[in-house]
């Protein structure tokens, strides 16, 4: 049930980003499973509401308005745009029943390339200004130098791949990383693997799509990566240094710098972090008491690769934050059909600000 | 007011808990005819036997149409979401033992492990264009394994049967099915992952959570966990 005060709530929300020159969209409710199953994977299903269409398919109940607003703005839109939405979503609850498995979301997007630390800090200010009276506090962070950090890695090709993809996956990523710095052993069938003359020689059957020259190529690749020098311990510091920063944006920006020195791929990251620091500051954000963590935003927001965001009511409450959002340049490249705009947005929940309030 | 105790209504699944109760001086027996699924509990008072598809024993439980029930731990984790704040395990029983395993063929001489089939799983979507599909039909099961192992880039397709069978058919790239010896896996060319266990299942007793349970009821329970304990 949501009541007619978070209605209320909710559209006061919208009206306070439309005044920032948003135009009022919307989603169907019903989008197509395939795309939001190829984006967010097989888990989307223990988190989404599946149904069945005679004729277009599985549908899944809308989980989120940004897949359906990208996917607007990519067919019919034209840069710079700004958006703001008002509507449910839904969500099923498997762990915790006392969560409802429908709310409303109050979303503003930005798709506008000229100027990134402009429109990152403009997002933020204004749910940092509609949020101003509430009991919650912000965190930022930024996947963006994340990513740089492990592009910049002197390592393999595929190595860096391989941590990228599961950047949003810490316990995977730190196996692999285990694993490129030659920390864990390599497994018995591995080595007996590889220490073959020609593995292929007596191979089983082949059953099933995967085909054997499929099978040969990993195994070439198994056997580059087995010559492959191990990551340094240096550089494995270097990335453990920079996830563990959580300071004031200005401390947070001098240990960066620091770690910079030793990881200069991360330099244009931390330059555009400063950037934003400006643009939030001249919004009015006073950035010398905001929060940043640098691993904030990798366990659950898997489409974000730049700035992240969010707010959260007192721990003890144990609700999810009132409001998150983040740049997510990439997602656009992906439903754009390779065409890509640089984008920013996030969402706040009136329902959940309306209990943050009610607890004070 | 009864306790009712749901029991697998055929095959040997029936047999070895009704064995298993009888060792443990409580008689379930079908009443009338072989074909009837009506029964008959001696040595206890309050109890009432009904016999159910194993399949259908979690949600009856849930639903608190029955207070105890024999079923496979693999069906409870599966058809219940949160199932340990659903039902209790009174006993597990030590029958009809079967594990849930990821198998890939064994022609698949690079993959021995999640990891490797998390990495093949990322190179075959780029190579064919879709999410390479693993066969089963415990779904919840397995996601919530794959997840917590972190493998990514893999689609559940439902196959009710004859799993093995579905990699031949080149409707899936593996499976995750029940397995006792593996026999029937090898036989179809398959091999188990070395840490593709996701569940040893086994027959477990069962009960539902006790919030409106009466006096009465909780006392049947009582007594019968004092036979069960010995």
């Amino acid at each position: 049930m949501i009541g007619q005060a978070n209605w209320d709530r909710a559209r006061r929300y919208q009206a306070a980003i439309a005044e920032r020159g948003a135009v009022i969209t919307d989603a169907d409710y019903l989008q197509p499973a395939e795309t939001l199953l190829d984006l967010y994977g097989e888990d989307i299903r223990a988190r989404a509401f599946t149904t069945h269409d005679p004729l277009r398919g599985e549908q899944m109940l809308r989980p989120d308005f940004t897949v359906p607003i990208v996917q607007q703005h990519m067919a019919f839109g034209a840069e710079p745009a700004r958006y703001t939405y008002l509507g449910k979503v839904f969500r099923k609850q498997e762990i915790d029943e006392a969560r409802p498995s429908e709310f409303v979301q109050v979303g503003f997007e930005i798709f506008d390339g000229s100027d990134v630390a402009k429109a990152d800090a403009e997002v933020f200010a204004t749910f940092a200004e509609i949020l101003a009276d509430a009991p919650v506090s912000p965190v930022t962070g930024d996947i963006g130098i994340l990513r740089a950090a492990v592009m910049g890695l002197k390592t393999t090709e595929r190595r860096r791949a391989a941590l990228m993809r599961h950047l949003w996956r810490p316990r995977r990523f730190k196996a692999l990383l285990d694993r490129f710095g030659g920390i864990s052993p390599v497994p018995a069938a591995r080595a007996a693997l590889l220490a073959e003359a020609d593995p292929m020689a007596n191979l089983p059957t082949v059953l099933g799509l995967r085909s054997e020259s499929e099978i040969a190529m990993r195994i070439e690749a198994l056997r580059d990566d087995a010559a492959a020098d191990p990551i340094s311990h240096i550089e494995r510091d270097l990335l453990d240094a920079l996830l563990s920063v959580r300071e004031t944006a200005p401390n947070a920006m001098a240990l960066l710098g620091d770690i910079a020195v030793d990881l200069p791929s991360i330099s244009a990251a931390v330059d555009g972090m400063s950037a934003r620091l400006d643009a939030l500051s001249a919004l009015g954000v006073d950035v010398e008491v905001l929060p940043f963590e640098a691993a904030y935003g990798r366990t659950s927001m898997e489409y974000y690769d730049g700035f992240v965001f969010g707010f959260a009511a007192a721990a003890d409450l144990n609700i999810p934050p009132v409001a998150t959002g983040g740049r997510y340049d990439a997602l656009t490249t992906v439903l754009g059909a390779g065409k890509g705009v640089p984008a920013v947005g996030g969402v706040i929940r009136p329902d959940l600000v309306a209990i943050a309030e009610a607890a004070r | 007011m009864t306790l009712k105790l749901g029991v697998p209504s055929k095959g040997r699944l029936m047999e070895k808990t009704f064995d298993w109760f009888a060792t443990r001086g409580v008689t379930l027996r079908k009443s009338g005819s072989d074909r009837e699924y009506a029964g008959a509990v001696d040595g206890i008072d309050g109890i009432e036997l009904v016999l159910l598809s194993a399949g259908e024993i979690p949600r009856e439980l849930d639903e608190g149409r029955i207070h105890l029930g024999v079923t496979g731990s693999d069906l409870v984790r599966e058809k219940l979401s949160s199932w340990d704040q659903r039902v209790v395990e009174v006993a597990k029983m030590g029958f009809g033992g079967a594990d849930l395993i990821i198998a890939v063929p064994q022609a698949w001489i690079d993959v021995d492990n999640l990891d490797d089939l998390d990495a093949v799983a990322a190179a075959f979507r780029a190579n064919h264009g879709f999410r390479l599909r693993i066969a089963t039909k415990y779904h919840r099961l397995v996601r919530n394994f794959l997840r917590e192992n972190g493998v990514a880039d893999y689609q559940l397709v439902d196959s009710q049967g004859a799993t093995e069978g579905t990699i031949r058919n080149e409707t899936a790239e593996a499976v995750a099915d029940i397995t006792s010896t593996g026999e029937t896996l090898r036989a179809n060319g398959l091999k188990i992952l070395g840490d593709g266990l996701i569940h040893a299942s086994q027959a477990t007793l069962f009960r539902g959570r006790r919030s409106n349970w009466t006096k009465d009821q909780r006392e049947i329970l009582k007594a019968l966990d004092a036979k069960l304990v010995r």
